[in-house]
């Protein structure tokens, strides 16, 4: 395993992510730095710019196989997508749609929607939403992995559902709402954001695999993630009539299962783990022993 | 206008559409045959069981009626805010309701959406942005954050944001901004009836929201400018 490969997958960079995660020396950036494409909305804000607008596209190979792939930068304003970032990875799944790569790469690490941008944030993230699901309904598979710092909210959690599979460190989290959001909309009572354990329980990696919501728990190196995304690849799920019928019924399951639950530790129990408290302890390997008989994997 | 009078003027010949809670269901009769109505109400948020209602609902359009033109009615302030919600998964019941639309429009199915109330957040982008076309009635209100909560995240002053609202349609809430923007189509205004049946007729386009200024499939950066005729101020 080279370097590159090692150390941890949410501490580094967007463009370190996608080094560690492709074929050694294969990527190369589209529309980068040296281009200065940036954010006309923030400079009228007199706010700073990227010179990637907090995300960095662009084409390689895993395991020898061509992908195009994008990382969210999440220490550029939370890697929230305003409309340049969002164009910039619009653009790219439309690349797809003519080059035909063997997968889309999404390395997702954003708080949603860019306030600064509020109407073209979201108008743009709709438009990744349209053209992830355009991507695979014309058979390119398109996967999520979400490793870093800001996990993937918002509208961009919406997004990586899109995808045909989700790949998940455990420190990472995914959902729509997050507990910030929640708490200031909501009041304490409905949620305290300071529960660290909570927050945890509710949008990690290791209660978003036992759900089904993703479909990989996988260490927090970027070595990890490209063996996920490796054995992820040519397992695309259709957009068809029967695949989504059979989703729609794995979802109605779940509400019913557990759907009368106030914690995540709750679900656990009720999905059949036999001690759920032990389960924020365990390393992936002893969690998905543990979990085998609960977990509910995505049709 | 209230929903029995917003069915009424869009279904003059008839309708049945039935409320549930804040969720709209059932067909409408148009000059061409039966729509399809699923819609929302009194701007209710959508959390995971009506997230799941409405997908259950296109997918047994998909499945029953072949070819019946779609009509979503949007008036939600967003996605339901909650601990259940989030501990239930709300955003993969929102991306699987995504994903029912456009198995809709991939089957040949024409979807429109109507805007008759409130858009915002997570449930405009599962349904309503997922049409072929956005419209909106008169008075609809399309948001992300309204001025003074975005004043007080991004600690720019008020006056400053109202000063560049005026020249910029992508900070405001305002149905006009999103006009502007390229995401509504048109505003519907009476008699809606005869709105809804011109965009019915009218042939499917290819989805060219983010496309540059000539229409050309929009390389990074290309939507900048939407339309030749709304273009986006790149700076105020």
């Amino acid at each position: 395993m080279t370097g590159a490969r090692r150390g941890s997958f949410r501490e580094a960079g967007a463009r370190r992510r996608l080094l560690g995660l492709l074929d050694p020396g294969s990527f190369s950036e589209l529309l980068g730095p040296a281009e200065r494409v940036t954010s006309p909305h923030l400079a009228a804000l007199d706010l700073p710019v990227a010179f990637d607008d907090g995300v960095v596209v662009g084409a390689g190979r895993l395991d020898g196989r061509p992908v195009l792939a994008a990382s969210q930068e999440g220490r550029f304003l939370g890697g929230a997508v305003g409309e340049v970032h969002g164009a910039k990875l619009t653009g790219l799944l439309r690349r797809a749609r003519a080059e035909r790569p063997a997968a889309v790469l999404l390395l997702l690490d954003t708080g949603g929607v860019r306030l600064q941008e509020a109407n073209a944030g979201i108008v743009a993230v709709s438009e990744v939403m349209r053209a992830v699901l355009d991507a695979r309904a014309e058979g390119i598979p398109v996967l999520a992995l979400v490793g870093g710092a800001w996990g993937c909210f918002g509208g961009m959690g919406i997004v990586a559902r899109c995808c045909d599979a989700v790949v998940m460190s455990e420190e990472a989290r995914l959902g729509i709402s997050g507990p910030d959001v929640i708490e200031s909309t909501r009041g304490v009572e409905e949620l305290d954001a300071s529960d660290r354990a909570m927050v945890w329980r509710t949008w990690g990696g290791k209660h978003r695999v036992l759900l089904g919501e993703a479909d990989r728990l996988v260490e927090d190196s970027p070595g990890a993630f490209r063996e996920a995304a490796i054995g992820l690849l040519g397992r695309g799920r259709p957009i068809s009539l029967a695949a989504l019928e059979a989703e729609q019924a794995w979802l109605a399951r779940r509400l019913e299962q557990l759907g009368g639950v106030a914690d995540a530790a709750e679900a656990w129990r009720a999905a059949g783990v036999a001690e759920p408290e032990a389960l924020p302890l365990l390393e992936p390997a002893a969690w998905g022993a543990a979990v085998a008989g609960a977990r509910r994997e995505r049709p | 206008m209230s929903v029995d009078e917003l069915l009424t003027a869009l279904f003059p010949a008839g309708h049945a559409v039935r409320r549930e809670g804040g969720l709209l269901i059932g067909t409408g009769r148009a000059a061409g045959g039966e729509v399809a109505v699923l819609g929302l109400c009194d701007g209710v948020d959508v959390g995971v069981e009506l997230a799941l209602r409405l997908a259950r609902e296109v997918l047994a359009v998909v499945r029953d009626h072949p070819a019946r033109p779609i009509l979503t009615l949007v008036d939600s302030q967003g996605q339901r805010m909650s601990k259940r919600d989030e501990i239930l998964g709300l955003n993969g019941y929102l991306g699987h309701l995504a994903a029912c639309v456009e198995l809709a429009r991939r089957s040949g199915h024409r979807i429109l959406a109507l805007v008759h109330g409130q858009a915002a957040s997570g449930s405009f982008l599962a349904l309503g942005m997922m049409a072929d076309e956005i419209h909106a009635v008169d008075g609809a209100v399309l948001s992300v954050m309204n001025l003074p909560a975005m004043s007080k995240v991004t600690k720019i002053p008020l006056a400053r944001l109202e000063a560049l609202s005026r020249g910029s349609p992508v900070l405001a809430p305002g149905l006009e901004n999103y006009v502007r923007l390229g995401c509504v189509a048109s505003v519907w205004r009476a008699p809606l009836a005869a709105e809804l049946e011109r965009a019915l007729a009218r042939a499917p386009q290819p989805d060219r929201r983010d496309a540059g200024p000539q229409g050309a499939p929009g390389g990074p950066g290309a939507s900048r400018s939407r339309a030749p005729d709304a273009p986006v101020p790149s700076a105020a």
